[in-house]
């Protein structure tokens, strides 16, 4: 198959739960100024308890001189990210890809974040993701461009995502009463904090 | 975090909140109870849909999971 493949696999030491909690509340973080707005289009709890989820996303496009002075006009690159969340396997699988900007470039990426049984303080973040372009001609160049980017922007998204666990476990900190529970602050800290909130 | 829609970012952001409070402390915990999120996500999403068709963003149609299904059959 022409285009890039791209694989990656990290463990990080924060319960599934904690990692999906923070997955919906990772925008905005200090390392998401490249992503403009983002939305839920759907969502729906399956008769099997799967939550299916569909997220628009615009981001910037930003390209690379040499590519600017052949593709002038205009940046946002919208993304939808697809999700199903099953809570009997402990997993959450996202695909993500671009419906603007397609045949310039496209980058469909795939995650699974999975809770391990045997270590259930960890989460094994399974990224993979193909990079393909139909420009004639310039393909090469233009897929090379968009595997370094994207390199790039894995790297903004893993430190996103743990900069949101941080600020999620810094919330249930506060109330040192639920100590079995660190989900349940919600109620009693609404009053003087917010903690899904990070504008 | 903004919404796409200019006049939508405080729906989106009271939606959210009723979501991620009912994700971390019904869904999660394998409560079964209907989410109590359907009427405002409503109002959210009446919002966001005029944007899309406003700014003609292409996600009309578009099959959930849909490149997956290509990547199983190449």
């Amino acid at each position: 198959m022409i285009g890039k493949h791209f694989f990656s696999e990290t463990d990080i030491k924060s319960t599934w739960e904690q990692v999906l909690t923070a997955f919906w509340q990772r925008y905005p973080n200090p390392y998401s100024t490249h992503v403009l707005t983002e939305d839920v289009l759907f969502r729906e709890v399956t008769s099997d308890n799967l939550l299916l989820s569909r997220r628009l996303l615009t981001k910037t496009n930003r390209l690379p001189r040499w590519a600017e002075r052949i593709f002038p006009g205009k940046r946002s690159v919208y993304i939808i990210e697809d999700s199903v969340v099953d809570l009997g396997n402990r997993s959450l699988m996202t695909l993500t890809w671009n419906v603007n900007h397609a045949k310039l470039m496209r980058v469909v990426e795939r995650c699974v974040f999975a809770g391990e049984r045997d270590r259930p303080v960890w989460t094994r973040i399974t990224r993979e993701a193909w990079i393909s372009s139909g420009v004639f001609g310039l393909s090469r160049p233009i897929q090379e461009f968009g595997l370094a980017r994207f390199r790039s922007n894995q790297v903004k998204s893993m430190k996103g995502l743990e900069h949101a666990l941080s600020n999620l476990q810094k919330a249930s900190a506060v109330c040192p009463g639920d100590s079995a529970e660190k989900h349940k602050n919600t109620n009693s800290a609404s009053k003087t904090q917010k903690p899904q909130q990070y504008i | 975090m903004n919404s796409v829609g200019e006049g939508c970012t405080e729906l989106k952001r009271e939606y959210d909140q009723c979501f991620n409070r009912w994700f971390a402390e019904k869904f999660l915990k394998g409560d079964r109870s209907a989410d109590p999120c359907s009427e405002l996500f409503l109002k959210y999403h009446t919002c966001v849909q005029k944007a899309i068709k406003e700014k003609d963003i292409p996600v009309e149609g578009v099959e959930f999971m849909g490149p997956n299904r290509e990547k199983a059959d190449s």
